[in-house]
């Protein structure tokens, strides 16, 4: 799948004719919806991503994303995916590394721990509370990330779709 | 000198235990010592050293420092006993033991072995509130529950127990409380479906004694149903139980990792207990018992004498587990043995602690809002209940459903970071919080070891007042009134020291020591120390000079808007990132920072 998706990215650099390194950081950066999936939004890479209306409304994920940021995560990220005293900035992380790193960031977890710092991000793949809405988290601090969405809450949202509803339900156990 | 003695023979002593408590009062009496992160069993954190003067604070200047190696939030004290300081610090949990007398050399140094893992299982930082002595030794409380006792002269291990399991959530912050020949031990985790209790373990080997859990049947919570009482009544059977819906009971929180208080003539430990999980209300239908609960309880049984559940049902994450200290005060020309409890919630209580009577239930910041008041009226059918306003209430607007301009945040008025008392003023000295929140509960799912809170909630300055996210009070609390209210930019976390000099000490998140008239507020002196305060101010002796200490090292909850500073979403998108950054003032430490007078 990763490779794959590199392997687009690298067409897509070939075909718009720029020179260089063909690495991640094309992929990484392109935030743009092109096509909708279940009540989702994904990016030409078929990378989850969000829609911000002009009138400043949401899509539901990238609004769920908000949330569950806000109670899984944020007690160590910070407010806002700004990053704490003890955990980095998401909001930056989600526009440095892949979708598949940080998917595996947050399935299996991270140490860093030595002499300078002891960092630990725990592993939440048996998080359903994290796993069910991790595209939504995903979505969410990259709107951060870009700046197309400010700090705080959304003040405007789509409605939850019964796709999203049904997914969810599968998911959550109900 | 004679204090010096005392230190030594108590060392010696390791035979009665009964001689070893009348010896740790004696000692906790000596305020040349700083024998108990409490300042004493009443919990009042006031000095009667008095060199240091409103007069004379101005010229206060720093004596010496001590980085302590790890870059954290360092909340606690160090102690001192004798001419010995011990200093602790967040995970690893280091224990430093520093000569006095020789320029704070160190004498001893301890460092356990712990697995990175429980890290991230402690909510908001690897915090630890200090050391604790008795008997000869020093008690650590580590991050992953392992208590260890160690030979406070030498740091060698005498014993070790482990209290509970990181693996399920189980972490601890807390400090310990030597009471007779026990320690009493609290527990963390109540955003991990933890369900809190009490141990107490026998000082000389580490056996336990009892275990008194938060909720659950009666033999689990140590209650008699006909004699402890609630609000003057028997709680009755199956009371930690009956208030829960099926068995949400198993994983109902009620953590305890508050301070301790303890009153020898009554034999009674009190404490509170922390919020019920999950942060859902909708989840668990009740009054959830005995979470947010202020408990009295034997200190040789365990057995409850008396509780009080301040907010039954919470629905806002307003733990109960900030300290209670005990005074004896005239009410109505009678001097009576009181309890007073700045709470999470905002109220301000005062009890009679023999008997839990509730005499007294304010609010101790104006901003307060999700209820309107405590009944008083004991026969009232809500009695002592507080009042939600339904506007307020996360419960009655249901799930994803966003409440907003609720005052305070879950943070509290005032979270752990403990006041003081000065018995020559009779006044509370308060470092609390002014902060709000919109909070939206929803559903979410119990996987053990997981963080289970089913709520998202956005935090601000209380709006219209001063722009600031804290205030430093001097609170009456008898008459349940503020006497006077000092601004802050930030919440203040730091515990608070009160002296017979007249003076009250307080740290500041942006890393400042402040000294102020204890009368008054009249700030008196200020110096800025390396890193944002959120441990507590301590006083001591060394060859009779007098010493003020405090650790710098910014982290714990307040350092959650560290980064990027706190927003009010309500206010439009002008005023986002109108707030200031703590980031813009100052970074991550471990320091301690010793003040004297000049010579």
């Amino acid at each position: 799948m990763r490779n794959s998706v590199l392997l687009l990215a690298m067409g897509m650099l070939l075909a718009t004719g720029q020179p260089g390194l063909a690495d991640d950081a094309e992929l990484i950066k392109n935030t743009k919806a092109d096509h909708e999936e279940n009540g989702r939004w994904y990016t030409s890479d078929d990378i989850p991503t969000y829609k911000i209306a002009e009138d400043g409304t949401v899509d539901w994920p990238t609004f769920s994303g908000f949330r569950r940021y806000n109670a899984e995560c944020f007690q160590c990220h910070g407010p806002d995916g700004a990053g704490g005293s003890y955990a980095p900035a998401l909001a930056t992380s989600v526009m440095n590394i892949d979708y598949y790193k940080f998917y595996e960031t947050v399935v299996n977890g991270k140490q860093e721990v030595n002499a300078a710092q002891n960092l630990v991000m725990p592993a939440l793949g048996e998080n359903k509370n994290v796993m069910c809405y991790l595209d939504d988290i995903y979505s969410y601090l990259r709107a951060r990330g870009t700046g197309d969405l400010g700090r705080g809450r959304p003040a405007k949202k789509e409605k939850k779709s019964e796709a999203f509803t049904e997914n969810e339900n599968a998911c959550m156990g109900e | 000198m004679k204090r010096l003695l005392t230190a030594v023979g108590m060392l010696a002593l390791c035979a009665g235990n009964a001689m070893a408590d009348a010896e740790l009062q004696k000692m906790m009496d000596d305020p040349n010592q700083w024998v108990i992160q409490t300042g004493d069993y009443k919990n009042q954190r006031y000095s009667k050293l008095d060199q240091i003067t409103k007069d004379n604070v101005k010229d206060l200047q720093v004596a010496w420092t001590f980085s302590t190696g790890v870059l954290r939030g360092h909340e606690g004290s160090p102690l001192v006993i004798g001419d010995v300081m011990y200093v602790h610090t967040p995970f690893p949990n280091i224990v430093y033991a520093l000569d006095l007398k020789n320029d704070g050399k160190i004498l001893w140094k301890y460092e356990p072995k712990q697995d990175p893992n429980v890290i991230p299982v402690m909510c908001c930082d690897t915090v630890n509130r200090g050391l604790a002595f008795a008997d000869g030794k020093i008690f650590l409380h580590q991050a992953d529950t392992k208590l260890v006792a160690l030979d406070a002269k030498t740091g060698a291990e005498v014993w070790s127990v482990v209290n509970g399991d990181p693996s399920k959530g189980e972490t601890n912050t807390a400090t310990v409380m030597p009471v007779k020949d026990k320690v009493i031990v609290g527990i963390s985790g109540g955003e991990f479906g933890v369900r809190g209790s009490v141990t107490a373990y026998n000082i000389k080997d580490g056996s336990k004694a009892w275990r008194a859990y938060s909720m659950g049947p009666d033999e689990d919570i140590l209650v008699d149903p006909e004699k402890t009482t609630h609000l003057g009544k028997p709680v009755g059977k199956d009371s930690g139980t009956n208030t829960w819906e099926g068995d949400q009971w198993k994983i109902g929180g009620g953590t305890t990792w508050g301070w301790y208080s303890y009153d020898a003539e009554e034999n009674l430990i009190y404490y509170g207990t922390g919020n019920p999980s999950t942060w859902n209300p909708a989840q668990r239908p009740g009054d959830n018992r005995w979470s947010m609960t202020i408990m009295a309880r034997d200190a040789d049984t365990g057995v409850a004498k008396w509780f009080y559940q301040m907010t039954p049902h919470d629905e806002w994450d307003y733990d109960g587990i900030n300290e209670m200290i005990l005074t004896e005060q005239e009410i109505d020309g009678k001097t009576r043995k009181l309890l007073t409890h700045f709470d999470r919630n905002g109220f301000g209580y005062t009890l009679d602690r023999v008997s839990g009577e509730l005499l007294v239930a304010e609010k101790y910041d104006p901003a307060v809002n999700w209820a309107t008041e405590v009944v008083m009226d004991p026969n009232s059918d809500q009695y002592g209940r507080p009042q939600v306003v339904a506007e307020y209430s996360t419960e009655q607007n249901g799930e994803d459903v966003n409440s907003t301009g609720i005052c305070p945040a879950a943070l509290g008025s005032k979270d752990q970071q403990p006041a003081s008392y000065s018995p020559e003023t009779e006044l509370f000295y308060v470092p609390t919080n002014h902060v709000c929140m919109d909070y939206e509960p929803f559903r979410v799912s119990y996987t053990a070891g997981q963080p289970y809170v089913g709520a998202t909630l956005a935090m601000y300055p209380a709006p219209d007042s001063h722009g600031g996210m804290g205030n430093f009070i001097a609170w009456d609390g008898k008459k349940g009134e503020i006497k006077w209210s000092i601004p802050e930019q930030f919440s203040v976390w730091s515990g608070a020291l009160a002296t017979a000099g007249g003076v009250v000490f307080y740290g500041t998140l942006e890393g400042y020591l402040k000294a102020v008239d204890a009368n008054t507020g009249d700030e008196l002196y200020r110096f800025k120390t390396p890193s944002g305060i959120i441990g507590n101010v301590m006083t001591y002796t060394s060859d009779g000079k007098q010493y003020v200490a405090i650790l710098s090292g910014v982290g714990g909850w307040a350092g959650i808007g560290l980064a990027a500073g706190l927003t009010n979403p309500n206010d439009g998108l002008g005023a986002v990132g109108g707030y200031a950054a703590l980031s813009d003032y100052t970074a991550l430490g471990g320091q301690l920072t010793v003040f004297k007078l000049p010579n």
